[in-house]
């Protein structure tokens, strides 16, 4: 177990040196700078800002400097926020995103999987037929469309709630709510077929048969099987929702990573987009192997393979 | 054919008939500023309201979703060229290259793909053009998969098995036999793969990246939208036409899918 660990971890390493690599090239060979602006600096100036930034160094002296500064766990100055390093923006903002993030998942996790499963329990009546195209409806509405109108009906129109900033809890409801609605639809229809195939299954049967109520039923024999599906695809979703908060952070104007990201690659503020990419790569393949971990938790045959795998 | 299937199909046709169409009836042009009718709500001169600027909205609406679909069907189009060939090559030739090939994809699952994208767009210096390639060329994965699983369904076939006897090359068989017998569900996937690309392509536009002014997508259209709340109806048209047509296409694919794959009995409690 604990080497399947450290392998995944290696090859989550190699990963983020490949994602580094492939960001660090693209961004470079991108066209336009990060001193360009609307005045043409005089070259003398341009030549010593270029020096001290290292940036009139050739591209493969630049990239081992910025390996081996990342390896020491410093991002660098950011190039257009003067008077900020990269790792303090990152500071800055990634509490944002997260906050954003990780209460989007968690919503999206217990509200989609409890529709699923009462899909799933009706399977065939109006109920599960309601729920079904209410997952697919909600499928359609990515953050794009939800986070605008959400700020028009409730923050605009209502004024119910603010249209942006992020000082208080209220803060956060409308961008979680944004972020969350189409992960809610997927995991609904990923429980809900989870659940229909467990019921399906003869330990289900057998414990049926024997006259369980169906509460026990449902919470120990059904659900944990069904939630595989779902967990395997919180993965994918996890790095899907970090993506999707880029959005939501525009609309709300939350200082976020994403926001950070953003205005980076369009100001080719190369140490930020680098910095911000890093730390978004890091998270999702940590929460990969994390669910990775869980899945053998939950599922005995998955375990063994990891066993299997040790030698 | 499902009926609902139909009816979804139907309605995307029409949706593309007049996005391509409808520019030639209206007699506003694209980019043509009404300066008598600038942030006006819609009314029976510009049906949809003007923008900022003075533009008919329904003219802009379809100009962008010209522009959306457009970059969509290209990018599906490249994922297409990708998925098919590695997942039909690695589920033909099986063992090693196999293992090697499908743990590719599931490494790159795991990657902040909407990132990567984002650098391809600034590479390409937001050549609208060249968007769907940086998007296509990450949305191959599923696709991948899906071919992979059909053709080693396929590649048991006793057609398969009679071509090998009579000395069939194997890029010959995978090329005549393989590839079009794993077609229609790989077609049935792509219907799948469409509102993704589309999402994708406004999520960039959206964010300032992509399409720029004086081109217009309904991404941009949405952007716009969302900073002039004075002028609901901004946000309102193009974010209708959006979520319709991602409605439509989810409905359509589901089931195509659904009609291929009929394993849906349940039981019930």
């Amino acid at each position: 177990m604990t080497r399947f660990i450290f392998r995944r971890l290696a090859f989550a390493l190699v990963t983020l040196w490949l994602v580094v690599s492939a960001a660090f090239f693209l961004i470079r060979a991108a066209p336009g700078g990060p001193f360009d602006g609307e005045r043409r600096l005089p070259p003398a100036i341009e030549k010593n800002l270029l020096a001290s930034y290292h940036l009139d160094e050739p591209l493969p002296v630049q990239y081992w400097r910025y390996l081996r500064m990342v390896g020491s766990g410093d991002l660098g100055p950011s190039f257009k926020q003067k008077d900020f390093t990269v790792n303090e923006l990152i500071r800055a903002g990634l509490p944002i995103s997260l906050g954003v993030g990780i209460s989007a998942f968690l919503l999206a996790l217990l509200f989609g999987t409890l529709l699923g499963t009462l899909a799933a329990l009706g399977h065939n009546t109006f109920r599960d037929r309601f729920l079904s195209g209410l997952a697919s409806l909600g499928l359609a509405f990515p953050p794009l469309i939800v986070a605008p109108v959400l700020v028009l009906v409730f923050a605009v129109g209502l004024a119910w709630l603010p249209a942006g900033g992020h000082t208080s809890p209220q803060h956060y409801v409308l961008p979680t709510i944004a972020l969350s609605l189409p992960y809610i639809a997927a995991f609904a229809r990923l429980s809900r077929v989870g659940c229909l195939e467990a019921l399906r299954l003869p330990h289900v049967t057998t414990a049926r048969s024997k006259g369980l109520s169906r509460r026990r039923l449902v919470f120990q024999h059904v659900l944990p099987s069904a939630i595989v599906p779902v967990l395997s695809y919180s993965g994918p979703a996890a790095a899907a929702l970090l993506a999707g908060s880029m959005v939501v952070e525009e609309v709300f104007s939350l200082p976020g990573l994403g926001r950070y990201f953003v205005q980076g690659a369009i100001n080719r503020d190369y140490t930020l987009v680098m910095g911000t990419v890093l730390v978004y790569a890091a998270l999702i393949l940590a929460l990969n192997l994390l669910v990775d971990l869980l899945y053998g938790r939950l599922d005995p045959r998955v375990r063994s393979e990891m066993v299997a795998s040790n030698d | 054919m499902h009926r609902g299937s139909r009816t979804s199909i139907v309605c995307i046709l029409l949706l593309a008939i007049a996005l391509f169409l409808g520019p030639w009836l209206s007699p506003w042009g694209e980019e043509h500023i009404d300066w008598n009718a600038i942030d006006t709500p819609p009314s029976l001169v510009h049906w949809f309201g003007t923008d900022g600027s003075g533009r008919d909205l329904l003219v802009r609406t379809m100009a962008g979703g010209r522009v959306s679909l457009t970059i969509a069907f290209l990018a599906t189009l490249v994922s297409f060229a990708i998925g098919l060939p590695w997942g039909a090559i690695a589920g033909y030739t099986g063992g090693r290259v196999d293992q090697v090939m499908m743990r590719i994809v599931d490494g790159l699952y795991g990657l902040p793909f909407m990132f990567l994208v984002i650098l391809l767009v600034v590479f390409f210096g937001r050549n609208p053009y060249l968007l769907f390639i940086a998007i296509g060329a990450v949305s191959w994965l599923d696709l991948a998969r899906i071919v992979r699983g059909q053709t080693l369904v396929v590649k048991n076939a006793m057609y398969i098995e009679a071509a090998k006897a009579l000395g069939v090359s194997d890029p010959w068989i995978v090329t005549r036999h393989v590839v079009p017998n794993v077609m229609g569900p790989a077609l049935v996937y792509a219907t799948l793969t469409i509102p993704g690309v589309i999402i994708a392509e406004s999520f960039i536009s959206f964010l300032g990246l992509g399409i720029q002014e004086p081109q217009t997508s309904w991404g941009v259209l949405i952007a716009d939208g969302a900073t002039r709340l004075h002028a609901p109806w901004q946000l309102i048209f193009p974010a209708t036409f959006l979520a319709v047509t991602l409605l439509v296409l989810n409905v359509a694919g589901d089931q195509l899918r659904d009609a291929m794959d009929p394993q849906e009995k349940g039981v019930r409690l």
